[in-house]
């Protein structure tokens, strides 16, 4: 009986939320709103205000999407999620896209069903303490307690750097990323260890960052990006030319400030990606202005990375490897043709 | 009576089923239509299931399939009772979380039910005060939710502990900071063979003179001060061995090096928190439990037991309790069975259990989320399946024979 | 052994006669009372004692901490340093918003009062047994009051709308134990007569939907429904996260709430249906005037201690990223406008202050309504 009954509620849902198609693409325009699967608060990547509002570098990126599909940045559900349930929820479908400072890996594009449509943020882990403790050197570390997120690929590197260079440690290991903050603050731990770009967010919101310091080393290769579902060809490549239309326009010197007169230049790369000539947009899914609702809503990848966690902001991340490979960098995106 | 049960029941399952039943009469068919109508609804709705979660699996390219239990983990536990390291395989990481679970279940399990005695049978002293005391540990406790005590245990009290090298030394070469408790552990030398061997025989002759003093009672009416004499054995023959023996046992006594105390037994801040926090709110219910099963001994029992002249302590112990017993054990097994699973609750101040370790750390390094999410559930069934059936056996025995 | 039969009695029974107790002394006064209740013997004397010390270890320092030294107002962190604070209540002052109603914007939020406004008009009245109009009360409670709160709170009509990722705090925590409430009372009677059904068919799925649900832990059935519940549904469907909590919460509990039904119905001598089955009354009239009522009245601590167990279930929705009231109040302690020692523990209590009204509040008055239904077939 009360089978039936679940039935029924499942069936009443579907009569509100059905959209019968494979396609996530037009699943995402027929419910009017992209579903993004985000941080459950980093600053500088993915974080809300008090108002609820959220902004970050990967936050960006949902916007962009956002953008590029229904001209409109603000049409994102942002679905905060830890890093136990990223996976499932993209997996399931409970998200179109994952943008939350995942790292990219093998085991992560073959076995879990992902396709990473690019970097977004060429990141390493390191390891934060105390000033007090009177360490200049991962190396010192034997014997420490580690605070770590579990189930990150941070938990692995830390296992593996401190087998290399045989030392021990106890793990503190915590799901949510505010309880790794708070249990580090509180003194559970002497070394936090998780993506540089991640220490810097977190010393910023620590009572008094000052005391806090990042060691030197650099343990491992983190580039993050944003992800979507295997088998969708046609979303997997929305989400990677969207990353690639905000490298390019920086390389085109394209910015939300004159991305509508940049429309009638006469340099054919910028009319390509601006959808003055060609059909790029349509062979997408996608409209002609695809890249111009991008650039003009969001800004080029320059814009983002300076807006959000660059050197004028209270992070103050240089761009580092994340500069465009014409800058010494090695941000580098396929053209437009 | 069955004729209109069958229609209701009809009636309530779906507009279809009125119909149906109105043209048939017979009660009988009407049921078993209804049945089969249920079951093979049922059936069909789990087949419709699985075959949506085979084709999204499918679909979205996921491995699947139990063999990544034999992959290496490569990840640390905190906690491990058994050998793990990061070489280990997933099987293995499972097999920790589970002991983990069972370990702080089996602990909380025996402090709650010593507390939850204890403050149930203070609600009922004549003494006002501890009564009124008891009274107020049990509303509070209770009405208060077990994560936010849990969270209140490890955020507010157990961090706010000094750090290591500021930490507390208490006697006896145990230390307090806000890495955990830190306490000697012994440490079997040469000859420490003798000393469990003599462990074992002094529990062996204390069990058997129990039965003997417990058989004399009942023959004769005479007591034995068996709690005397058994601590004198219990205590008394290891320690006589452990001198003669030379002291094969030393403590590894815990020291500052570096960062953290080394050596020693470590009782973490996490596993402290959970188990305060289980046992505390547990202990609640399970007050409310033996105060019920108390009051629902008749008065005559206390009076008829007064007037023979024994003391109140035991009444309660000789003749309370016990017929209590059978009014207290069924829901009580429940609250152990509550007690296990809300140690699932560890995962909110990281503790390694089952939930933390496999439907966590596993679930994410591998990404095969409904293989561990049934596994885990499994568990979880059987321990609960397994509790039920102890609790109807036991309800069986202890039951009155007479209603 | 060489023991007599003789001995055995010998050793229970008294040869001589104990001496007259003295007269009862003077039952008034304070002495009296503190004589009888406190120091009635030895044990009870130092069981006392021991009592008044911890009660004088244990208050004096609490109520410094909570009034004494508090810090009452304040705007950010500077307020609650120093070395001798205590709780720190201007931190519960200055997020008092958030803790209510979340992330819900604040021009907007009027309208979450007028809900709880609506709530407190319909559930006052309905619990004083005395105040009139009981069915349209209920019906004002049970059908236009939840219609009004779904469109005040989501929006439409007019309103903006307010995506539920918004809502947070105490808001949540009262929807999803209302919801849970609302759903698994009648969903757990049901499943109370289907566990008892004469119908194999329908005994056996009860039985295992009940066993089911009760023997995983709340944590995996929320994880179940918040992230892996698109698995199993085609492509592209979706439903809202609170709802799926909702969903979970919901059947978690109607599971617990047959059980205690099935007590209650357990209880009712058979009797009573064979009378019922005589008046020629059917199944469902029999049990909705016949047995129920019995049953449910046997049972009402039973229902309301469900009821309570739900309401502080609603706590583990934080484990999933909903921000009910306690994930909330933990969010917040990741301000570091607001990071003082004393932070959490000031944000730890005041969730538990609130948890403990309403928890408290409901026993209290389920004790109040077993007094009221009790009609003496017990005497």
């Amino acid at each position: 009986m009360k089978t039936k009954l679940f039935v029924a509620v499942m069936g009443a849902a579907f009569g509100v939320t059905a959209a019968a198609s494979a396609a996530t693409l037009d699943d995402v325009k027929s419910n009017g709103r992209l579903s993004c699967g985000v941080s459950t608060g980093l600053a500088g990547f993915s974080a809300p205000n008090d108002a609820g509002e959220w902004s970050g570098l990967d936050v960006d990126y949902c916007r962009a999407i956002a953008a590029a599909v229904f001209d409109d940045p603000e049409a994102v559900s942002y679905v905060p999620l830890t890093a136990k349930e990223r996976f499932t929820a993209l997996q399931s479908g409970e998200v179109d896209v994952l943008s939350r400072n995942t790292t990219w890996t093998m085991s992560r594009d073959t076995q879990l069903g992902l396709n990473f449509a690019g970097v977004n943020y060429y990141d390493g882990q390191g390891f934060m303490v105390p000033k007090e403790l009177g360490v200049s050197s991962a190396l010192e570390l034997s014997g420490a307690s580690v605070c770590v997120q579990t189930g990150t690929t941070t938990e692995l590197n830390l296992t593996d750097y401190f087998r290399a260079n045989s030392m021990d440690y106890n793990p503190v290991a915590f799901e949510r990323l505010e309880d790794v903050n708070t249990a580090y603050s509180s003194g559970r731990c002497d070394v936090y260890t998780t993506d540089a770009s991640g220490l810097y967010s977190i010393r910023l919101t620590l009572p008094s960052p000052d005391d806090h310091m990042v060691l030197p080393e650099i343990i491992s290769k983190e580039p993050l990006g944003p992800a979507v579902r295997q088998g969708d060809d046609q979303w997997f490549s929305v989400v990677k030319w969207v990353h690639y239309a905000l490298l390019n326009a920086e390389e085109l010197g394209v910015t939300s400030e004159n991305v509508e007169e940049m429309t009638s230049s006469e340099n054919p790369d910028i009319r390509r990606l601006l959808g003055a000539e060609g059909n790029f947009g349509e062979s997408i899914g996608l409209e002609a202005d695809w890249a111009v609702r991008v650039i003009k809503h969001v800004g080029n990848y320059g814009e983002l990375f300076d807006r959000n966690v660059g050197p004028d902001t209270p992070l103050g991340i240089a761009r580092g490897l994340n500069a465009l490979w014409t800058e010494g960098g090695i941000q580098y995106a396929p053209p437009v043709r | 009576m069955s004729v209109e049960g069958a229609a209701g029941r009809a009636a309530a399952a779906g507009g279809g089923g009125v119909a149906k039943a109105r043209l048939l009469y017979d009660p009988r068919f009407r049921s078993w239509a209804f049945q089969i109508a249920l079951v093979v609804a049922v059936v069909l709705f789990f087949f419709w299931i699985a075959g949506n979660a085979a084709r999204n699996l499918q679909q979205a390219n996921i491995a699947s399939g139990f063999g990544f239990l034999d992959v290496r983990a490569g990840f640390v536990i905190a906690e491990t009772p058994i050998h793990y390291t990061d070489n280990s395989t997933y099987g293995r990481a499972f097999l920790v979380g589970l002991l983990n679970t069972i370990i702080v279940a089996f602990l909380g399990i025996v402090f709650a039910t010593v507390l939850g005695f204890v403050i149930g049978i203070a609600r009922l002293s004549k003494n006002w005060l501890v009564a009124r005391l008891a009274t107020a540990y049990v509303e509070v406790m209770r009405n208060i939710p077990l994560l936010l005590q849990l969270l209140f245990w490890y955020k507010a009290v157990l961090a706010v502990l000094p750090s290591p090298r500021q930490g507390l030394e208490l006697p006896l070469g145990v230390f307090l900071n806000n890495r955990g408790l830190f306490i000697p552990r012994p440490v079997m030398e040469t000859g420490g063979g003798m000393l469990l061997g003599a462990i074992g025989i002094a529990a062996l002759a204390t069990y058997l003179l129990a039965r003997w003093a417990k058989a004399r009672r009942m023959r004769t009416g005479h007591s034995f001060p068996m709690l005397r004499v058994g601590l004198a054995i219990m205590l008394g023959l290891p320690f006589v061995v452990y001198v003669l023996a030379g002291a094969p046992i030393t403590f590894d006594v815990p020291e500052l090096q570096g960062f953290n105390f080394t050596g020693g037994k470590q009782v973490s801040p996490e596993f402290t928190a959970l188990l305060l926090g289980l046992s505390i709110y547990t202990s609640a219910f399970i007050a409310e439990i033996v105060r019920a099963g108390i009051l629902s001994v008749s008065r005559g029992q206390w009076e008829a037991a007064g007037a023979l002249g024994v003391r109140y302590g035991r009444i309660l112990r000789l003749i309370i309790i016990p017929q209590a017993m059978r009014v207290i054990i069924p829901p009580l097994t429940s609250q152990y069975l509550n007690l296990t699973k809300n140690s699932s609750l560890a995962v909110a101040i990281g503790y390694p259990d089952l939930v933390a370790v496999f439907a966590g750390t596993v679930l994410n390094q591998t990404g095969q989320a409904v293989e561990v999410i049934l596994m885990t559930m499994a568990v979880y069934l059987t321990l609960s399946l397994l509790t039920s059936a102890f609790m109807n056996w036991f309800n069986a025995r202890y039951a009155l024979v007479e209603r | 052994m060489a023991e007599q039969h003789s001995e055995v009695d010998r050793f229970f029974v008294r040869e001589q006669m104990v001496e007259a107790m003295p007269p009862p002394g003077v039952r008034r006064g304070a002495g009296d009372w503190f004589r009888r209740n406190l120091f009635s013997s030895v044990p009870n004397g130092i069981m006392t004692i021991l009592a008044l010390l911890f009660l004088a270890w244990s208050i004096p320092p609490l109520i410094q901490w909570a009034f004494i030294d508090a810090v009452w107002e304040g705007t950010n962190r500077e307020a609650c340093l120093g070395p001798d604070v205590g709780a720190c209540w201007a931190f519960v002052k200055a997020k008092f918003g958030q803790f209510i109603y979340g992330r819900y914007p604040i021009g907007e939020r009027w309208r979450v009062d007028l809900v709880f406004l609506l709530l407190a008009a319909g559930l006052v009245p309905m619990a004083i047994p005395s105040a009139p109009y009981k069915a349209l009360n209920a019906l004002f409670l049970l059908v236009i009051f939840p219609v009004a709160a779904f469109i005040l709170l989501t929006g439409g009509f007019g309103l903006r709308v307010v995506p539920t990722e918004f809502w947070g705090g105490l808001l949540v925590t009262l929807v999803v134990a209302i919801t849970g409430i609302v759903v698994s009372f009648p969903l757990g009677i049901l499943l109370a007569l289907g566990r008892r059904s004469k119908m194999p068919a329908v005994r056996l799925l009860s039985i295992a939907f009940i066993e089911l649900w009760r023997g995983v832990p709340l944590i995996t059935v929320l994880f179940m429904s918040s992230v892996m519940l698109p698995f199993f549904l085609p492509d592209g469907v979706s439903f809202d996260k609170l709802l799926r909590a909702l969903i979970g919460v919901a059947f978690f509990s109607s599971a617990y709430m047959a059980e205690v039904v099935r007590g209650g119905l357990q209880a009712i001598p058979k009797g009573q249906y064979e009378a019922a089955a005589a008046m020629g009354l059917g199944y469902w009239p029999m049990m909705y005037l016949i047995i129920l009522p019995q049953a449910l009245k046997l049972v009402i601590p039973g229902i309301v201690n469900t009821f309570i167990g739900l309401f502080k279930d609603t706590s583990l929705v934080l484990i999933i990223g909903l921000f009910d009231l306690l994930g909330i109040v933990q969010f917040n302690f990741t301000d570091s406008n607001w990071a003082t020692p004393q932070t959490a523990a000031t944000g730890f209590a005041f969730a538990a202050l609130v948890f403990w009204i309403f928890c408290f509040g409901m026993s209290r008055y389920s004790m109040f309504i077993e007094r009221r239904l009790e009609t003496g077939h017990k005497h």
